[in-house]
């Protein structure tokens, strides 16, 4: 299987009253909590980690979009991803999110994931989320009525923009292209994998298994809540006749390795609590745009809202409040912590259970310091990894993995003198 | 598409056609049954809204307008007066703009179309989506929308919520992210008889708005406010409201 290590870029200095005091996290943060000159040690920071983790063993590394949010420093991933192909060399860079309907015209991505898979030698995968309502409809001012079809039509266009040999012309919906031809083309032809991030929808996953794309759940809440996703998007293929691939899927999961099970506790507390009590504080009215979610989706979750108030279990609209104290946070499985052994076995556990081939781990979380994200990083990379790597390896083959140059071809940068 | 009607028609008063506000007319209206009291109505549904569930394949402002003034032409009435509230307003007033001919007198009631920057608009598409914030929000008394969008026996509880999701979705395909449409350009272009009417305790257009629509619009215009009342007036004080429009559509000196 494959260990990709995921980096959010949380700002790490929201104040200890953050969820009192301010509205939220996302959309409408108050700009006076934000320091720049933080933000520069952030970023290098950050860069550092995910440049330590493709050292380390790491099979690839992640980063991701979001717009006006005071956990995810990355409204531009391209520009994180072109920094880490020069400064790694073996791993994956997996860019988990050009939310296509944001870009114009959407061949702005068919360009800048080719230059960034020519950059890294092809090493790219290729992330395609139709992004939060947080990002798309509220930052970026998308009409949520017409998000999903704008996606659609933009993910046509790039993939049309990477496979046509000849220039072409797009005359769609939204976007009227008299002449496609993007330069350069991808090094991986016809096209880098493409990895899909969505929230539990049936049609997702029918779209994914019909384009034949890896789907991810990025779920903050870990796999005792992602189980039943997971379970669906299984049961989906079954019906739809696709084998049981377990790189089909990709699956996002918090951890926190350290020499033993107390020490964990010791280490990883406080950043959970400052990501699950500030990071996530995000005021609902940015939750649910009318039109976001299809009306399918609309209705098997209004029909298991039916259900379960029927079964007592909550109200209807009602949702189990996020828990923000850390030993919540590891009984409902949010982080995964203990020492390497534990770990170990427990996401050998949860891989197999839910099938999932791609584990993509978030080992810096909250206002973890460098110090201590790369403490977990190696500890992770050093004695849990060796133990789950071989799993699924024997029968299936990862279809959905980069393809990169030979190595005796790809360019190794000059040393600044 | 949905038409639903009531009332006779007397001689020299063109039947009304109502378009309603957020979430449409899930089902008949107090408000239009005192409407109807002198004068024939007629309620064609807004495509979204309940009673006109295909809204997808109209993409800009250019195509809704288009869509509702064939609607008009599809009633195939000679004459009309056109009353509408809200989300309605909004295309009620560009139909007035655009293609006024059959129209006698315009009502617009807490119309969308307009947006200041320095006096916003609600957003009404960022809610919390619980059920008594939307009520609130639109209704000075959140009961009567409540009762009107009270599960009938004969509905599907899943499918009746989805249908007011659809609305609001209806709504934000041609309105969002402001309310507006740019018909401040088009304003001059009316050149009906036409009565502004909104509720003293609107939480969702500023009480500015109607007298910006006034100053713009060519034909003459009288201005109304009816206490008591939210956005949807019809909903709040149908009674109230009937009453001036009644007064104002039958008004000789205009």
């Amino acid at each position: 299987m494959k260990n990709l290590w995921f980096h959010l870029m949380p700002y790490k200095d929201l104040p200890d009253d953050f969820r009192e005091a301010h509205p939220s996290v996302w959309v409408d943060i108050d700009a006076g909590l934000l320091d720049a000159k933080r933000v520069h040690e952030h970023y290098n920071e950050y860069l550092d980690e995910l440049e330590y983790a493709g050292e380390v063993g790491f099979d690839g590394i992640c980063c991701n979009e979001h717009h006006q949010n005071g956990y995810g420093l990355m409204p531009s991933p391209n520009l994180i991803a072109a920094t880490l192909t020069r400064r790694t060399r073996a791993p994956a860079i997996c860019v988990m999110g050009n939310s296509l309907a944001l870009y114009n015209p959407p061949t702005r991505v068919a360009e800048e994931f080719a230059m960034l898979d020519c950059m890294s030698g092809g090493r790219l995968i290729a992330g395609f989320p139709v992004g939060t309502p947080m990002d798309t409809v509220f930052a970026y001012g998308q009409n949520p009525s017409k998000l999903r079809e704008r996606y659609l039509e933009a993910h046509d266009i790039v993939m049309k923009a990477w496979r046509e040999p000849e220039t072409f012309s797009f005359d769609g919906r939204f976007n009227k292209l008299r002449y496609v031809n993007v330069w350069p083309r991808p090094v991986q032809q016809p096209h880098p994998p493409v990895w899909i991030p969505g929230g539990g929808s049936v049609e997702t996953w029918q779209w994914c298994a019909e384009m034949d794309y890896v789907y991810c759940y990025l779920s903050y809440f870990g796999y005792k809540a992602g189980m039943a996703t997971v379970q669906g998007f299984w049961n989906e293929m079954d019906k739809l006749g696709k084998d049981r691939n377990p790189y089909r899927v990709g699956f996002l999961q918090f951890v926190g390795v350290a020499e033993t099970e107390r020490e964990a506790n010791e280490l990883y507390r406080g950043p959970a609590e400052y990501f699950y009590g500030r990071c996530l504080h995000v005021n609902p009215k940015w939750a649910s745009p009318p039109g976001y979610s299809s009306e399918a989706s609309q209705r098997a979750r209004v029909q298991s809202q039916v259900a379960q108030a029927a079964a007592g279990s909550r109200g209807i609209g009602g949702r189990p409040p996020v828990a923000t104290q850390w030993e919540d946070i590891v009984d409902l499985g949010y982080v995964v912590a203990g020492d390497p052994d534990q770990v170990a076995e427990r996401l050998r556990e949860v891989c197999r259970e839910m099938n999932v081939g791609h584990l993509m781990l978030l080992c810096q979380f909250g206002n973890m310091s460098t110090e201590l994200a790369q403490y977990n990083t190696r500890l992770y990379a050093e004695r849990v990894l060796p133990q789950i790597r071989d799993l699924f390896d024997d029968r299936w083959e990862d279809r959905w993995w980069p393809r990169p140059m030979a190595e005796e071809r790809r360019y190794t940068p000059a040393k600044v003198a | 598409m949905r038409v639903l009607e009531q009332g006779t028609e007397t001689t020299g008063t063109p039947p009304a056609v109502f378009l309603a506000g957020i979430g449409g007319v899930p089902r008949w209206l107090p408000f239009l049954d005192r409407l109807s009291e002198n004068r024939r109505v007629i309620v064609p549904s807004l495509a979204g809204f309940p009673g006109a569930e295909a809204f997808r394949h109209l993409d800009s402002l250019y195509d809704w307008i288009v869509d509702a003034i064939e609607m008009f032409e599809a009633l195939d009435l000679p004459r009309m007066d056109l009353i509408g509230s809200s989300v309605g307003g909004a295309l009620a007033a560009e139909s007035a703009a655009v293609a006024g001919g059959r129209i006698r007198r315009l009502v617009l009631v807490a119309p969308f179309g307009l947006f200041e920057a320095d006096e916003p608009n609600a957003d009404i598409w960022a809610q919390i989506p619980a059920p008594d914030v939307l009520a609130a929000l639109v209704c000075a008394d959140p009961e009567r929308w409540k009762t009107i969008w009270e599960t009938p026996e004969d509905a599907d509880p899943v499918e009746w919520q989805i249908a007011q999701t659809r609305s609001m979705e209806a709504a934000a395909r041609f309105l969002f992210p402001f309310g507006e449409t740019g018909v401040a350009k088009r304003l001059h272009r009316i050149v009906q008889p036409t009565l502004l009417v909104r509720g003293a305790a609107d939480r969702v257009i500023p009480a500015s708005y109607a007298a910006r629509f006034a100053a713009g619009i060519a034909g003459p215009t009288r201005e109304t406010v009816i206490d008591d009342a939210g956005h949807l007036v019809e909903l709040d004080q149908p009674e109230a409201l009937a009453r001036e429009i009644n007064a104002f559509l039958s008004d000789q000196e205009l």
